[in-house]
């Protein structure tokens, strides 16, 4: 089977072109960060000096504060009540189930300039107004579904009978759970609170939105210093957010698989 | 009641309703009553804020038909969509292929997590790392040149093309996860058994493979046709003048030109359109789930 093989080489040598094409441009990006030149020219001189400028930027130190504690934040009020609501969807049969189950996409499927624009007008129109409450506000409901999808998933490799001989041998409810069901889940549960992470620190658009001059977070700054004009600052800020999120994904697959494979 | 209850405490909404009512409540103050004022607010003439006056009426409405403009961006953003979209099956289906069928065990979950790593990086900042390589004097005009016996310039930046590479890039790890799901399900059994039957490896691919990935190539297609049809910030950065769309303009009306009434009509049309969009693509998407 010559031709199999020939087929299989081209297979191979196609995917490491789509790795270039998907790597390329950030690695050309995270290279220009270490360029003298502010205007991106050849050739390539090393320097640091545009990390070091990051730490005289006091308002993108800012915006990482803030986005960083809103992430954290988001992370552990949606991981807990995702979790919850999660679990209630695995024990309790009852009717409209499948309409609660249904109305956790369109978060995920509408696209974030409706959301974000809509959230704005209702927080504007209630007085809860722009801001980095209105952000935590919109972060925590754009990751609730995240993780329902996530925790239900490893909930569906639980046994039920598990809970039945805790609770014959004398547990209560909430000794079951916590004892019982939650040990098992907890990878599903970390990995839930790591894509709520991601959610959170890679979300722009329902930020920009929301966001005040003062109160605003690390994409929306990036945003407004690319549209002002390229800065290699810009570069130096992008290479740290590219690498954080990926280690972030990384450490997600550890515990999630993404292919679906047992 | 009594004889459900003392067949379990699994059935009924009541004790179910305190793990539930936290989340869902979440979510209905963040996002299903924002979406139920934006549709609200776009039946106002202004915003009934500070004392301002206000009536109700259809004018943010005939303003979206009454102006071509906005149907013509309307237009250009599903055409958008919809060349993306293509383009993301072009490139992203055949990766998908060789990750499903040729590769195997170690080397097949590593690419396979290479392949869907930068979908969940910053894509605002993707989309940023493209501008360095497409405008004039950047990176591919550079190498070019460097390689090329004759002097071309590319300059990309800011043009449609350059809209297009971006977005593309953003989207095309969708295409490969949906359909890596679907393809990685096939049994290769049934690939033999039409190749034994005389099949040549085409009509294989046409009669067998793909019919059955079906499900993966329709979801990732809605996956990928909804987000970018309401984009606005890679059209902003790679597009430059050029780069106007429907998205765009919403934006504007928000943060520049401040019509919010007018902004959450043309919001509520493209989620009108997103929707039924998604409802064609319904049952397919509940099959590959």
């Amino acid at each position: 089977m010559a031709t199999t093989r020939i087929l299989e080489g081209l297979g191979r040598f196609y995917i490491v072109l789509l790795l270039g094409f998907l790597y390329l441009p950030i690695i050309i990006m995270a290279a220009m960060s270490f360029n003298a030149s502010p205007f991106y020219q050849l050739p390539f001189e090393w320097t640091t000096d545009w990390y070091q400028s990051l730490w005289q930027n006091d308002q993108l130190i800012a915006a990482t504060w803030n986005s960083i504690e809103i992430a954290i934040i988001t992370t552990l009020i949606s991981t807990v009540l995702g979790s919850m609501a999660s679990l209630a969807l695995y024990r309790y049969e009852f009717r409209g189930k499948k309409v609660l189950q249904a109305l956790l996409f369109p978060p995920i499927a509408i696209p974030w300039l409706i959301t974000g624009t809509a959230m704005l007008i209702f927080f504007f129109g209630v007085g809860i107004g722009r801001g980095l409450i209105a952000i935590l506000l919109g972060h925590v409901a754009l990751a609730l579904p995240y993780v329902i999808v996530v925790v239900s998933a490893r909930l569906q490799t639980f046994a039920p009978e598990l809970e039945e001989a805790a609770r014959s041998l004398g547990a209560n409810q909430w000794q079951v759970t916590m004892r019982v069901t939650l040990p098992w889940i907890m990878p599903g549960v970390i990995a839930g609170g790591l894509f709520a992470f991601a959610v959170s620190f890679d979300q722009f658009v329902v930020s920009y939105f929301l966001s005040t001059p003062g109160q605003t977070t690390l994409p929306v700054e990036i945003y407004a210093a690319i549209r002002k004009g390229f800065t290699p600052e810009i570069n130096a800020v992008s290479t740290i957010i590219i690498v954080v999120s990926m280690a972030l994904m990384l450490l997600t697959a550890r515990f999630f698989k993404f292919g679906g494979e047992k | 009641m009594a004889d459900q209850l003392a067949i379990g405490s699994r059935r009924g909404l009541r004790p179910a309703l305190p793990l539930l009512l936290p989340a869902y409540l979440w979510l209905t103050v963040a996002i299903f009553l924002p979406l139920s004022a934006m549709v609200f607010f776009s039946f106002m003439t202004d915003l009934p804020l500070a004392g301002k006056e206000w009536a109700f009426t259809l004018g943010n409405y005939a303003a979206f038909f009454s102006q071509s403009l906005y149907s013509t961006l309307l237009f250009a953003s599903l055409r958008l969509g919809l060349e993306v979209t293509l383009w993301c099956v072009v490139i992203g289906y055949p990766a998908a292929y060789v990750l499903a069928k040729v590769l195997k065990g170690r080397s097949r979950e590593a690419i396979f997590l290479l392949v869907i790593l930068p979908f969940w990086s910053n894509g605002l900042v993707r989309i940023f790392s493209w501008a360095m390589v497409l405008r004039e004097g950047g990176i591919l005009d550079t190498a070019l040149n460097a390689v090329l016996p004759f002097k071309i310039n590319i300059d990309l930046m800011y043009s449609y093309p350059a809209v297009i590479i971006g977005l593309v890039h953003s989207y095309v790890p969708y295409m490969v996860l949906t359909c890596y799901l679907t393809l990685q399900a096939i049994d290769d059994s049934l690939i033999e058994a039409g190749r034994s039957l005389g099949a040549s490896r085409r009509q294989v691919l046409w009669r067998v493979i793909i019919p059955l990935s079906m499900p993966g190539l329709i979801a990732g297609a809605a996956l990928i046709f909804v987000p970018v049809v309401g984009s606005f910030m890679e059209p902003r950065i790679l597009g430059g003048r050029t780069g106007t769309f429907y998205g765009t303009v919403i934006e504007d009306q928000f943060v520049a030109v401040f019509n919010w009434p007018l902004g959450a009509a043309l919001s509520f049309i493209l989620l009108a359109v997103v929707l039924i969009i998604l409802a064609l693509a319904a049952p397919v998407l509940r099959k590959a789930a």
